[in-house]
């Protein structure tokens, strides 16, 4: 219940307790959901997103797993082509490396490989981002390697009820699912009654509606987003704010429709800029929006540099005073400001 | 059996009975001429490569007839034999190498998986698959087949490691033919053989002939017989010799002596069975023997006639096959990119 006792509010959830209760929800409505990777069972996994699934389910659900992220999703492709549907937890976004052959040579490609004849609903769940103080490796922001790969459906929740209702979507859902997870996130709490249906997780939202400029975001970035937004509210700025969510396969219609209407783009991601997946984003709203533009479509993303040391981070992450800078530089002089030759 | 074909007992294996010894060399005759017919279309450039497996073909056969119908076969890229032995259609075997697909055949219908080109990496696929069946009550073990080379990879470590401890009834058949396409078995491994390598992980390993189909099929049926009764998984080095290059654009030449591969030519599994069969009369008296070894020559003439029938044809994959199967449902914007091809294909 999250149903706060003696009023008719629904209760404060965290983006973990949402993911916890999706997680729930799914091993506890489909006898073939296996929830298994590294620390997920009696500890419930290092950020206890597992927490007490492995004593209402027992070792047959939820499970530990030897600490190799390869053999972890290897084992899950294995299942999937027998039936079942696995949910693995790779422990950090860096610690998941190992693991790439397996999901980009076989997780993403074995429904095609087979025209269709085996498909691998299996949902690979990364903590991924920064922005909580940790030491290298364990603050990346991998979703463009992913992204590049077709077969994938790369997802990121930017709020709880998204976190719970796309978990669920995904485990459900007959395609491969790289679930990425905003870390810094897992303790923001939302007023939520779970659980809940948000839209179809491959639908970006409108989070916030204006009028002067689309601010475009995911994930972790959501939050720092609706923030820069508000800040900009009160100095009559109205900027809109467009969540993704499913970062591949991108679905640009609502992205291409706030561009056209606001004339104005900024695209914010917590990973480096340089052939990031900002670059997508800016590429294809520039293609579909040219004529609609009134400047040029700008990115705010980390710096170009390996992920810094906690102490450093905070240089390298964007936030609400970085982006609303990059508003500022859209152009509403007419004046040019950025690019150009020399 | 020796080199020469005579019978030798062995206290903890039994040997294939007559039939079964039949089916062996059958399948090995039909496997041979396979290889050779698909190696003459990668010439004739009716196929994209082809590795073959020549030489090979005892611990194929060896390995896959000793499975139980509702087992699952994991085979690489050098496993085309395995696969028509287990009954997948030669043409469609082949679907891979002719560059129409990735992989031809529905890997459901035979419980065969595709053939896995990246070294490895399908060994762990089989702990999973076997995993599962074992939560849904099934018994059903799998062979992950993979060479000398593949026992390098960082992924065999891990299937070996995750099928011992989940207890899993795989057997994981090393076929050992001594080359890694140029690299020799010594610069692989400084164990004193690959199926050492087992003793780390906690499970058993066997070293067989793998030019003798006999004892590979006694030894991959007692491993998984093993293997299902809750014994664990374990490896099986089958020792054998990759007698043909690595593929068709190999240059072995480079890199190995012909009075090596003449060696192990005079250790031809074919031979081997062939002679054991005619010794002990297993397949009736001289002029009965002479029949059906014919009639199992003529079986593999008409394997070669229709791989030559069905790769002669000059039917081109659809295009549009590309965009079907990439997600459960076509996406936005791959929708986009299948209607700009078509349009593309209708002004040409």
């Amino acid at each position: 219940m999250t149903r706060a006792p003696g009023g008719d509010a629904p209760a404060e959830v965290s983006m973990g307790a949402a993911l916890n209760r999706a997680l729930r929800d799914a091993v506890a409505g489909d006898p073939d959901v296996v929830v298994y990777g590294e620390d997920v069972g009696p500890l419930g996994g290092v950020f206890r997103v597992t927490d007490g699934l492995h004593g209402e389910f027992g070792d047959e659900r939820v499970f530990d797993s030897p600490l190799a992220e390869s053999g972890i999703v290897g084992t899950a492709i294995g299942m999937a082509m027998y039936g079942l549907r696995p949910v693995v937890e790779m422990q950090f976004d860096a610690f998941a490396y190992p693991a790439f052959e397996q999901v980009v040579s076989h997780l993403a490609k074995t429904r095609n490989r087979t025209r269709g004849a085996v498909p691998l609903p299996v949902v690979v769940r990364v903590p991924y981002g920064g922005g909580i103080g940790g030491v290298e490796h364990h603050s990346d922001s991998s979703e463009a390697y992913y992204t590049h790969t077709p077969g994938l459906r790369v997802v990121t929740p930017g709020t709880p009820a998204d976190a719970y209702s796309m978990l669920r979507e995904a485990i459900a859902c007959d395609d491969p699912v790289v679930f990425l997870e905003p870390k810094r996130r897992y303790w923001s709490k939302e007023a939520v009654e779970l659980p809940v249906r948000t839209e179809p997780m491959d639908r970006p939202v409108v989070r916030r509606q204006g009028t002067d400029v689309t601010l475009v975001a995911y994930g972790p970035m959501v939050e720092t987003a609706l923030e820069a937004a508000g800040a900009a509210a009160g100095e009559g700025r109205s900027i809109e704010v467009v969540d993704l969510r499913q970062l591949a396969p991108l679905d640009d219609s609502v992205l291409v429709e706030s561009v056209c209407r606001t004339g104005r783009a900024v695209v914010v991601h917590e990973a480096s800029v340089f052939g990031g997946y900002g670059a997508e984003v800016a590429a294809r709203v520039t293609e579909r929006c040219f004529h609609y533009l009134e400047a040029p479509v700008l990115r705010v993303g980390g710096l170009d540099v390996p992920y810094p040391p906690p102490r450093l981070e905070g240089y390298h992450l964007p936030d609400a005073e970085r982006i609303l800078a990059a508003v500022d530089r859209l152009q509403w002089e007419s004046e040019w400001v950025e690019g150009g030759p020399g | 059996m020796d080199r020469h074909g005579r019978r030798v007992e062995h206290p903890l294996f039994t040997a294939p009975d007559p039939a079964r010894l039949a089916d062996l060399h059958r399948a090995m005759v039909i496997g041979r001429r396979f290889n050779q017919q698909a190696g003459t279309l990668a010439r004739q450039g009716r196929l994209a490569v082809y590795p073959s497996s020549t030489g090979q073909e005892a611990a194929q056969v060896g390995g896959v007839l000793a499975l139980s119908e509702q087992d699952w076969l994991f085979p690489s890229y050098r496993d085309s034999v395995a696969l028509i032995t287990r009954g997948v259609d030669p043409a469609q075997v082949l679907t891979l190498f002719r560059g129409d697909w990735h992989s031809g055949y529905d890997p459901r219908r035979h419980r065969c998986a595709p053939q896995c080109t990246p070294l490895a990496t399908n060994a762990s696929h089989a702990v999973g698959l076997t995993y599962a069946a074992r939560r849904k009550g099934h018994d059903v073990a799998a062979l992950a087949l993979m060479g000398d080379g593949a026992t390098s990879e960082g992924d065999a470590h891990e299937a070996y490691n995750f099928a011992a401890v989940w207890n899993t009834p795989v057997v994981f058949l090393v076929q050992n033919n001594h080359w890694a396409i140029s690299v020799p078995l010594r610069r692989q491994t400084a164990a004193p053989t690959l199926a050492h390598k087992a003793i780390g992980y906690g499970m058993r390993g066997y070293h067989v002939d793998g030019n003798d189909a006999a004892a590979v099929h006694a030894v991959v049926s007692r491993a998984l017989a093993e293997a299902r009764a809750g014994g664990g998984p374990a490896i099986v080095e089958a020792v054998t010799y990759r007698v043909d290059p690595h593929t068709n654009s190999d240059a072995p030449q480079r890199y190995r002596d012909e009075s090596e591969v003449a060696y192990w030519v005079e250790r031809d599994p074919l031979l081997r069975t062939e002679a054991l069969l005619r010794a002990e009369g297993v397949l009736g008296d001289a002029e009965e023997t002479d029949r059906v070894l014919a009639s199992f020559g003529a079986d593999a003439e008409r394997v070669a006639a229709l791989v030559r029938e069905r790769m002669a044809g000059e039917d081109a994959p659809d295009p549009d096959s590309l965009f079907t199967d990439v997600y459960s449902t076509v996406p936005p914007l791959l929708d986009r990119q299948r209607r700009e091809l078509a349009a593309e294909l209708r002004e040409v």
